[in-house]
């Protein structure tokens, strides 16, 4: 009971800490002093108490856009293990819930973009489900890796195997497969190199560019469902790259909190020492990390 | 007597047209008795086929209705209904006076004649009611053949159509052959291998014409798009899943299949997955672009139905009922949700008179329950929860996945490369239909077509509605379900399905319900939260903001192609896209146009070529055929005398 009072109350509570910390660490490699890590917290605050402008344009389509983005990632962050402690809602099969449930989210955003008619907006749609489609497959790959280590389909599992026979036989599978995963969460969450989240110039239209019409508690909304999207999709990364386990849920808890803040450390370092990659070598990009975790799986197999 | 109710139920639908035929030919009442009749024949059949799930009924030598005839009875006596219902409004015989009758009349022959292939216990019935329904879809299909384009597709599908039913004589003789009996029994087991796997590709041929099986499908696009809205529905949910029907019968029925014909399946269900929503991207007629979805839900259906066989090769019943109750709820998911998204194309032309994605827009203002059932049907076939979609993928992901050693060791762990290729067509599919429930419902109109839509009536929205009902059912309570699929799997492989776990053990359909009654209750407390902060904060409204520019007009949206391109361009290399440019602009820049389609290449670039040089060869020999009767006698004649010889 404590373990899930402590899930629940972590993934309302930490999620936008994470940008929080991204934004300082790109500040210092930067050589600023940046906005302090609780400013999305003041922001959030903000914009849900502020008035809104809804297009002309727009029907019921628009204001989904953010409810469902919020929903699937909130429902998602249920499936996932957090740190040492199995998830509140764990079956065989609940890694496919997860995947769809994004998928799901994907769809009304990328349909609330086309509901303003504009079409910078519908810019950032094509580009969001075109980046999906490769990304998805790259996850799917990963999670096969994840069942066959561990014999199981459920996602608390899954991300509890002990690895046996230790780091020795499945060591190179499970770099490729973090490297892989990385890179999905970079392209699910719309980071740099993918997307440049500090921007909506043209060329760097994605995530920020599907958003440009909400305002006040709707795109408190989104950017809220954009912290828990990337604070759930960390955590599984987090169990494949430092499966720690200390057997108690609130240390547990600690340690979880922790490595998630070093995640977000290591996003912002990839942040600054990147440049954004030129659209058309996103794809690459994404196809190679697809046979990153094909070749993850197949090693398995040998 | 649940035998007597289904045979109601296809009479009622045999004769439905039948009255209309003597009334004039503007008068509403032919129509309104066809539609009428339907509907009872529908719920007599489908009462009779759920009575003979709980009283199974006893084979006689001519009709059998076991688990599998009930899987596809349900969704035969329910879609064709709901369509004759939509074609009151939307194919109105006073509109229409020189083809309603014959639409009606074909209908209801087309849906009784599904109805008796599913029930048909010897291959001769078969033949017989297979070819009722092949040559009356033509005429469906055909319905306003004064316009060209409708006879050529017309013409093609009935080619298609033709070669699928020479491979079923050539199969059903080779039955015969070694079963000595055209009833459709299950083969012995000390078949010879090499007619066994003869009898099994004639049928993945003939069958896969029907269903449109890449690279069978080509007939398929064509008559979808030209055919009257509810023929879509009725044509895309149930006609061409009688070839998955016939898949399923014949697969029962071969003993001992190698691993090799799942391997076959599983493959080219892959293949028609991936490469349906891929065509489909490109598309720009609303109705194309959903056939070319059916391609790719068949694709799923048959990678399920592959990983079932490969399940009896490798005596793995957790294969086989996950991969064959996967397929089959897929094939009412399908029907369920690609009628509902032709119900709502054909609303979109009653209302609009154009198909064409690019001249659309903005009518989810004009058509909001339109809109909101589209909608429906668009989240459901992109297979994302808490819909049905969602539920039969699950059931074939689970499959798959569990080919990796869990549950027990195999040597086939390869079939799981099968699961990250679905979760790609899922992603397409979501790209492609934001792009056509975007382009088509949202945004502003981009032609004067658009601006003056306006709803259909309730006899057009009851029956999408009713469908996305559906659709909602299972996707929250598939429990409900499952017993039927349980009959269906224990019909296929008695064996199997005896000796091991359940669907209920194997798969996780009470959390499917929790699960999609958590996200519905987290959406409904986000709206209310939305509302309430939106209320609270007040609302103003405005232009589309657009950073800033100043005058957006309808014509700088997005359209259809733009959102595609780049997908498109991924995908080239097989779609091979025709793309007309503006080409070099001078200093002072006149009109310049852009175009892109999509052919299909199968049919533009190997079919009529193939067709084309066999008609070159072949014409050599027309002097045979000369258009006497004596000569044809004598023809018989000598070929008789040459077969007497040769015993």
């Amino acid at each position: 009971m404590t373990h899930t009072l402590l899930h629940i109350v972590l993934l309302l509570g930490v999620p936008p800490l994470l940008p929080g910390v991204i934004g300082k660490t790109k500040a210092w490699f930067a050589g600023r002093n940046g906005p302090p890590v609780f400013q999305l917290y003041y922001d959030l605050a903000k914009l849900l108490r502020k008035g809104s402008v809804f297009s002309t344009t727009t029907t019921w389509v628009f204001r989904a856009g953010p409810v469902v983005g919020i929903a699937t990632a909130l429902l998602a962050g249920l499936l996932v293990p957090f740190g040492g402690q199995p998830a509140p809602i764990s079956f065989a099969g609940d890694l496919i819930l997860f995947a769809y449930l994004f998928g799901l989210g994907r769809f009304f955003t990328a349909s609330a973009a086309l509901d303003t008619g504009s079409s910078f907006e519908g810019m950032g749609a094509a580009r969001e489900v075109t980046f999906a489609c490769l990304a998805e497959p790259a996850l799917f790959f990963g999670f096969l890796v994840l069942a066959k280590l561990s014999a199981s389909l459920s996602l608390t599992t899954m991300l509890h195997v002990r690895f046996p026979s230790g780091w020795g036989v499945t060591g190179a599978s499970l770099v490729l497969l973090a490297a892989s995963l990385f890179i999905v969460l970079l392209v699910e969450n719309s980071r740099i190199p993918f997307d440049d989240p500090n921007t909506h110039l043209e060329l760097t239209m994605i995530h920020e560019v599907m958003v440009l019409d909400h305002g006040g508690p709707a795109l408190g909304m989104i950017l809220y469902g954009a912290a828990l999207k990337l604070f759930v999709i960390g955590a599984v990364l987090l169990r494949v790259v430092a499966p720690v386990d200390a057997g108690n849920a609130w240390a547990d808890a600690g340690i979880f909190v922790a490595t998630m803040l070093a995640l977000a450390v290591a996003i912002g370092v990839v942040e600054s020492v990147m440049a954004r990659f030129r659209l058309v070598f996103a794809p690459t990009f994404l196809v190679a990390a697809c046979l990153l975790s094909a070749f993850s799986m197949i090693l398995l197999l040998r | 007597m649940s035998v007597w109710l289904v045979i109601l139920g296809i009479v009622c639908h045999a004769v439905s047209g039948v009255p209309g035929l003597f009334v004039k030919r503007h008068s509403a009442a032919g129509q309104n008795i066809a539609a009428g009749l339907g509907l009872v024949g529908s719920v007599a059949g489908v009462a009779g086929a759920l009575w003979s799930v709980w009283v199974p009924t006893l084979p006689t030598p001519a009709i059998k209705i076991d688990g599998i005839s009930v899987m596809f009875l349900l969704p035969i006596f329910v879609i064709p209904a709901l369509g004759g219902v939509y074609g009151l409004e939307y194919w109105k015989q006073a509109d229409h006076p020189q083809n309603g009758r014959k639409l009606c009349f074909f209908y209801g022959l087309v849906t009784a004649a599904l109805a008796a292939i599913t029930i048909a216990a010897n291959a001769i019935e078969f033949l017989v009611v297979w070819e009722i329904m092949a040559l009356g879809a033509f005429f469906l299909i055909t319905t306003e053949d004064e316009d060209p384009a409708v006879r050529e597709a017309g013409w093609v599908y009935v080619v298609a159509a033709h070669m699928a039913t020479l491979g079923l004589f050539a199969l059903f003789a080779l039955m015969h052959s070694v079963t000595g009996t055209f009833a459709l029994v299950a083969l012995p087991d000390n078949i010879a291998s090499g007619v066994a796997a003869a009898i099994f590709l004639l049928a993945v041929v003939a069958f896969g014409l029907k269903a449109g099986v890449m690279p069978f499908h080509v007939w398929l696009p064509g008559a979808h798009a030209k055919a009257p809205s509810h023929v879509s529905a009725m044509m895309s949910g149930v006609l061409i899943k009688i070839g998955i029907y016939g898949l399923v019968r014949i697969g029962s029925l071969l003993p001992h299949p190698p691993l090799w014909w799942g391997g076959v399946l599983l493959a080219a269900g892959t293949i028609s997955g991936i490469l349906g929503v891929v065509f489909a991207l490109g598309q720009h007629d609303l109705k194309r672009l959903l056939a070319y979805h059916s391609i790719e839900n068949i694709g799923i259906i048959v990678m399920g139905l592959g990983l079932a066989l490969m399940g009896r090769s490798l005596q793995r019943a957790d294969w086989v009922v996950l991969g064959l109750a996967g397929a089959l709820l897929h094939v009412w998911n399908h029907s369920l949700f690609k009628s509902l998204l032709f119900l709502g194309a054909g609303a979109v032309v009653h209302a609009t008179h154009t198909l064409e994605i690019d001249d659309l827009g903005g009518l989810a203002k004009s058509m909001p329950r339109t809109a909101l059932c589209f909608a429906v049907g668009a989240v459901a076939i992109c297979g994302l929860p808490p819909l049905n979609g969602f539920v039969s993928e699950l059931l074939i992901y689970l499959g798959l996945f569990r080919s990796l050693g869990i549950g027990a060791e195999t040597p086939w762990a390869g079939v799981a490369f099968a699961a990250p290729a679905l979760a790609m067509i899922g992603a397409l599919a979501v790209a492609c239909f934001v792009k056509a429930f975007g382009t088509v419902f949202l945004g502003v109109a981009r032609s004067h077509h658009a601006r003056h839509a306006h709803e259909p009536p309730p006899t057009m929205t009851g029956p999408m509605f009713a469908l996305a009902g559906c659709c909602l059912f299972i996707g929250l309570a598939p429990l409900a379900v499952a017993p039927i699929m349980e009959q269906a799997v224990a019909a296929w492989d008695p064996q199997l399905a005896a000796g091991g776990p359940g669907l209920s053990a194997l798969a996780p359909l009470g959390w499917v319900t929790v699960c999609g009654l958590a996200l519905a209750g987290l959406l409904a407390l986000g709206s209310a939260a939305l509302a309430e902060m939106v209320h609270r904060g007040g609302t103003a409204s405005a232009g589309t903001w657009d950073c800033g520019y100043a005058a957006p007009g309808p014509r700088v949206q997005y359209t259809s192609s733009s959102f595609a391109q780049m997908l498109v361009g991924l995908f080239a290399w097989v779609l091979r896209p025709r793309v007309e440019t503006p080409g070099e602009l001078s200093l002072f820049p006149g009109e310049a146009r852009f175009r892109s389609e999509v052919p299909d290449i199968v049919l533009d670039g190997a079919m009529r070529p193939g067709f084309r040089f066999g008609a070159r060869i072949t014409s050599s020999f027309r002097f045979l055929q000369a258009g006497s009767v004596h000569a044809y006698l004598l023809y018989i004649v000598l070929f008789l005398i040459l077969l007497l010889l040769w015993r």
